[in-house]
């Protein structure tokens, strides 16, 4: 019967290899950690303390989602598969060589056909390991994509896995060369390995011999590789499930959290390594450089001084550079923010937290961003353009510099009368918010919407002067007394009014009510219009006279899609005008920021290679017969009417609102 | 109380500014319905000759080299005591940067009223003011006391107060001019630009309303077109976006193109006083209730970027074919 | 070296001003006092002269609407001491009279400088620096734009018009009324003005007589009438360029 032998072919001559191979594995785990700890506790040490112990189920099984089964590393087929092939291989090396420990010292159960399964596990996943290996190997190599640090770092580390696994290969291959076993083809790889070992006519005795050298030399790499970690990029195998196990859980990614406080109430600005805590420094060591928030960046992609990439990265280069000398209290080191990391870096974000959907090992750069540019705003370190957004903000409680008195100017035309929810009590209250209500090319689109709404027969009112801007993009600024103060006003015009739920056609509006309102409104719901019209079409409320026939592409706004995962009801919305959707290559939580966000809008452009917008529009101009690109969100409209002049494509697309559809059908 | 109307010319290095002339005229207004003479008050040294354009009944020239250059400390104590003396109608000072730190000190040192930034006087003798930024018109009647009054221009042509005919020069002695709390250090003259905007027939002026840098590159773009230049308003020139030798108005330039098109300019008195001259003024502003529509021929009340572009083509257009 | 800023409150044009029903004033129901611009420039340039060669700034406002939250928000840029002027300001107040009541005030301080906006667009009987500087019988230079100090005097750089500018030397104490500060008016986040309304204080000082001669009496007040109006073009973008174009031609400038 097959069964698995301890030490096949290792002779007891200086007594049990256990003693070796235990003490050799033993100390290279001390080795390691102890390096790890030596490593890894600057964090806490120069860091703030945060509670991220709790609910440890939804911890755990963050885990097993991202860590086993690596579901953010697959949704890119050639690096998902190729880092599959890897991690797993390793996965199942470690649980093979821990169910080899049992087997030898516990219970004894790998014989019969449970060896031959495990055999067989293990061999397949060694050859999944080696296409993943080959596979990395070309990508950095020959490939070579723009978005990849390519350090010799990365080769020792891949060097040293081959290594590792081709040693415990042949190790195997060479003791089935000796012993022969009928059942060598469950042991596929090293049993192919053996043949070699076969017609090259080795004697058992030097085969034998061979497989001692080749063990030693094994069990040595392994070792070696294990004591290295640390300091090699599989440092990751650490860092990257402590990441997402401490990952935040409390907070959607549309809410920010407040400003942090010291013990005496004193607001924490983050200016310093210090002023982070500990887990905003873990997500810089936790960073594998893959490049992938890089990639889906518009900021990076518009040749603005911001790659999220650099920017994690910078904060590791920073915490190991400067964190010891923070520690030695020593007053001249580097700021983080202005020198470290430079203002004009955290100023080009537009928060559409692309970066974050994308990151594998679940980093969190905006909030880090966000808390950076509080500082900046602290400091009153912001562009003149942004200067006058934010005072008009706080004067005006718009960003336009108008009245209050104005804000209700678009519905001079509009018969019956809006309600006024302060005075009457409606079942929607309209926030209609600062672009649908100033903006000039927008009036006829916000007056289009209060026409949908009456024929849809919805009982709806809006503030009038008393609604202010919600806040989402002063918050994003890093404006958070501002914020507040919105926030303030805005509720008190709530409180005197009587709805029921909220209606807005502004995404970030949208956001900031449904998240950052949410501890102090009294839990109103709140509706994007596109989910509100849907319902009124799945109820029969709202019915379409026409079927428009337009073939059309739909641009998810980020604080719709990505923040709040509403993707499903601006396109059921579309389909029921008639009209048929095609996407973009980047649609849903992939979708393209059309770069006005996080205050982007208000802030000086700076030096721009390519604006995000006109990308858009170019990709959405590409797509076969479409001819409509739907926005619902009016930063979006003007933001794309814009690109589609600038890149003088008028005849080839027109950017219509959501509603001037719904509008047609009616 | 004499029934005289002074007014107190304005020079800089040696020439006499447009306000004074402004400023004639309207003292010529003032005199009608008061029946006294038109007065120039002349300070310098050895400025004389500045009298010989005046369109005044007489001139009252103070020569002292304290004189010879703007300096309050020294005008105020001559100005006073020829003001305490004569007790005129009305002294009318320009509402500039000689003619403002004047009137309001003299207001206060003699006690007599005072009526700023006056646009014109109209039929009834009635001082009409702009304030507001040209929002809000004011009337007041003179006081009963001698008047002093801040001119704005926009009221009168200066030609009206020009004349070649020398008037009447009467020569006094300034008072003692010693403990100057004031001193002229030197004058630093603007940096030369590389176009002198009061010589250009085609000027597109962007003003606030453009909001950012980016578009002081659009409006570029469109003078480009016409063979103009840009220029702008004081807000443009003191965030950085455009030189100083770009500015129009009060302490900028003063210009007189064929063409001024105002971008986003809402047309401020300190803007209006350095273009108000321009043949043809056409204004683009999103705000309707924008004072520089009462000045302007033409207006178009859109946001200025659902325009420029379309205008761009149109005029590159026009000047290709 | 003590400075001391003034500003007052004035209408903001962003709304649309209205004449109340005596004809003679603006109707103040709805009007939004906003701090006059050009003392804005005038704090700013206080603190900045603090921050380059040291100096107590003590910001002086009359009351009026918002008074509070822009000396807040003086504090909060670096202002020392905050003095407020209350008195029967509710009619409005004119600068002779604001001018006399804050006499006394700057008295009591002994300030070597005393900044404030050159004008305001309200000033109907003159400004508030040079009737200042008379009632103080201190020198004043208005249309500054740059102050160095330089022991017992200041260095200014006072604008004439076509960018000419004379470098003056001015004998301390003295009044300057600000055309513009040397680095445009600095951003304070509201955190740090609320921070400010915690921990600054506003000294309260009565105007106990306000005496307004030196001005004249409005008659009436008025919109500037319609008929001077623009020709306004209406249509689309394109009617409008159209439009234009034929103006240009018909002006001979195309």
């Amino acid at each position: 019967m097959p069964e698995r032998i301890d030490y096949w072919g290792i002779p007891y001559t200086w007594g049990s290899p256990n003693i070796f191979v235990y003490s050799i594995m033993g100390l290279a785990v001390l080795i390691m950690l102890a390096r790890f700890y030596l490593y890894a506790r600057i964090w806490w040490q120069v860091g703030r303390p945060e509670m991220r112990w709790d609910k440890l189920h939804i911890r755990t099984w963050r885990l097993i989602k991202y860590v086993i089964f690596q579901v953010k590393v697959l949704w890119e087929r050639y690096p998902g598969i190729m880092h599959i092939g890897l991690a797993w291989g390793f996965f199942i090396f470690f649980m093979g060589t821990a169910l080899a420990t049992i087997d030898s010292h516990f219970i004894k159960f790998l014989s019969g056909n449970t060896y031959l399964l495990y055999k067989f596990v293990l061999d397949l996943f060694t050859v999944f390991f080696i296409v993943g290996a080959a596979m990395a190997a070309y990508r950095r190599y020959i490939q070579r994509p723009s978005r990849l640090t390519l350090s010799s770092g990365f080769t020792y580390s891949l060097v040293m896995i081959v290594v590792v696994v081709t040693g415990g290969l042949a190790t195997e291959s060479l003791r089935l060369a000796v012993e022969r076993p009928a059942w060598g083809w469950w042991s596929p790889a090293g049993w192919l390995l053996a043949q070699l070992w076969m017609a090259i006519g080795g004697s058992a005795p030097a085969l034998t011999s061979w497989h001692l050298i080749v063990w030693a030399l094994h069990l040595f790499t392994v070792a070696v590789l294990i004591a290295t970690v640390p300091s090699s990029t599989l440092i990751h195998l650490l860092t990257a499930p402590l990441n997402t196990f401490f990952s935040n859980i409390d907070r959607p990614v549309g809410e920010l959290a407040p400003i942090a406080e010291t013990d005496t109430g004193e607001s924490i600005f983050v200016d310093s390594l210090d002023d982070l805590t500990w887990t905003q420094l873990l997500n810089g060591d936790a960073c594998t450089e893959c490049g992938r928030c890089q990639d889906a960046c518009p900021a990076h992609a518009a040749g603005t001084p911001l790659n999220p990439k650099e920017l994690i990265l910078n904060i590791r280069g920073a915490l190991h550079k400067d964190g010891p000398s923070i520690l030695a209290g020593n007053g001249n080191t580097p700021l983080l923010v202005g020198e470290r990391i430079k203002d004009d870096v955290l100023w080009s974000c537009t928060t559409c937290a692309a970066c974050v959907r994308e990151c594998p090992v679940l980093i969190e750069h905006v909030d880090t961003i966000v808390d950076m540019r509080r500082h900046l705003v602290i400091e009153g370190r912001i562009d003149d353009m942004l200067q006058e957004a934010l005072s008009n903000l706080g004067r005006y409680g718009n960003s336009f510099g108008q009245s209050e008195r104005a804000r209700a100017k678009w519905t001079r035309n509009i018969e019956p009368k809006i309600k006024d929810a302060r005075k009457e009590s409606v079942d929607y209250l309209w926030f209609v918010g600062d672009y649908a209500s100033y903006s000039a090319s927008m009036v006829d689109i916000t007056e289009m919407t209060a026409n949908v709404f009456n024929k849809a027969g919805l009982d709806f009112g809006i503030m009038y002067e008393a609604e202010q801007n919600a806040g989402n993009d002063a918050r994003r600024v890093g404006e958070e007394g501002l914020f507040e103060m919105l926030v303030e006003k805005n509720m008190k015009a709530f409180s005197k009014s009587k709805f029921n739920a909220i209606v807005t056609t502004d995404p970030h509006s949208y956001n900031t009510l449904k998240h950052e309102y949410n501890s102090s409104n009294g839990h109103y719901p709140v509706f994007h219009y596109s989910e509100l019209l849907d319902k009124l079409i799945t109820t029969g409320k709202l019915t379409f006279k026409k079927k428009l026939g337009y073939k059309v592409t739909y641009h998810d706004p980020c604080y719709l899609g990505r923040y709040n995962g509403v993707y499903d009801a601006p396109r059921r919305l579309i389909s029921a005008t008639g009209c048929e959707v095609i996407e973009m290559p980047r649609h849903r939580d992939r979708a393209f920021c059309c770069g006005a966000g996080g205050g982007r809008i208000w802030m000086d452009e700076g030096e721009v290679e390519v604006r995000p917008s006109e990308d858009r529009i170019r990709e959405a101009a590409a797509l076969e017969g479409v001819t409509i690109f739907v926005v619902a969100c009016p930063k979006d409209v003007t933001m794309y009417r814009d690109a589609v002049k600038t890149t003088g494509m008028e005849e080839k697309i027109v950017v219509k609102d959501l509603i001037e559809l719904v509008e047609e059908a009616i | 109380m004499n029934q005289d109307i002074y007014a107190v010319v304005e020079s800089l290095q040696g020439q006499v500014a447009d306000i004074s002339y402004i400023m004639l005229a309207a003292a010529r207004s003032l005199a009608h319905s008061s029946g006294g003479d038109v007065v120039a008050v002349l300070l310098g040294n050895g400025s004389q000759g500045l009298a010989n354009t005046l369109a005044a009944d007489r001139v009252i020239y103070y020569d002292n080299p304290a004189l010879a250059y703007f300096n309050s400390d020294a005008y105020l104590k001559v100005l006073a005591s020829l003001i305490r003396q004569n007790e005129p109608r009305a002294v009318l000072f320009g509402n500039t940067s000689i003619g403002a730190d004047l009137a309001s000190c003299l207001s206060a040192r003699l006690d007599f009223p005072l009526a700023n930034s006056c646009h014109h006087i109209s039929a009834e003798g009635m001082l009409i003011s702009q304030v507001c930024g040209g929002k809000i018109m004011t009337e007041s009647v003179l006081s009963d006391k001698t008047t002093l009054i801040t001119i704005i221009p926009g009221g009168y042509k200066p030609e009206l107060g020009r004349s070649d005919a020398a008037p009447n020069v009467t020569q006094v002695d300034a008072p003692a001019l010693e403990d100057l709390r004031i001193k002229l250090k030197q004058y630093i003259e603007p940096e030369a630009g590389d176009v002198d905007i009061s010589k250009e027939s085609i000027l597109i002026s962007v003003g606030r309303g453009i909001s950012n840098q980016d578009n002081v590159e659009i409006a570029e773009e469109l003078a480009e077109a016409f063979g103009g230049v840009v220029c702008a308003s004081r807000p443009v020139v003191d965030q950085g976006w455009l030189p100083t030798s770009r500015m129009v108005g009060k302490s900028g330039q003063k210009v007189k193109p064929k063409l001024y098109l105002a971008l986003g300019i809402s047309g401020a008195p300190e803007h209006v006083e350095g273009m108000a001259d321009s043949e043809t003024i056409i204004a683009i502003n999103s705000d309707p209730t924008a004072p520089i529509f009462d000045i302007a021929q033409y207006g178009v009340e859109i946001d200025l970027f659902d325009l420029i572009d379309t205008l761009i083509e149109k005029v590159a257009e026009a000047k290709g074919g | 070296m003590n400075i001391a800023a003034i500003f007052k409150m004035v209408p903001d044009l962003v709304e649309e001003l209205e004449i109340s029903s005596s004809g003679k004033a603006l109707d103040m129901t709805w009007i939004r006092l906003i701090i006059n611009e050009l003392d804005d420039h005038a704090l700013e340039q206080a603190i900045l002269l603090k921050e380059r060669s040291g100096a107590q700034v003590t910001i002086i406002a009359p009351d009026a609407d918002g008074t509070d939250d822009v000396l807040y928000t003086a504090a909060a840029k670096g202002a020392d001491r905050l003095v407020k002027l209350t008195g029967d300001f509710e009619e409005g107040v004119n600068n002779h009279a604001l001018s006399r009541a804050l006499a006394p005030v700057l008295e009591e301080l002994h300030p070597h400088l005393v900044l404030t906006g050159v004008q305001a667009h309200n000033d109907l009987d003159g400004s508030v620096g040079p009737l200042l500087a008379e009632y103080l019988g201190m020198p004043y230079v208005g249309y500054v734009s740059g102050v160095e100090i330089d022991n017992d005097n200041c260095i200014v750089r006072k604008e004439y018009p076509g960018g000419l500018i004379a470098e003056m030397e001015v004998n301390l104490p003295a009044v300057l009324g600000i055309q513009s500060a040397e680095e445009p008016p600095r951003y304070v986040a509201v955190s740090k003005v609320r921070q400010a309304m915690k921990t600054a204080s506003i000294e309260e000082r009565d105007a106990t007589e306000l005496d307004p001669s030196g001005g004249l009496d409005v008659n009436r007040m008025f919109q500037p009438e319609v008929g001077e109006r623009a020709t306004m073009i209406d249509g689309d973008e394109d009617e409008i360029a159209t439009r234009l174009l034929e103006i240009f031609r018909e002006i001979g400038v195309l």
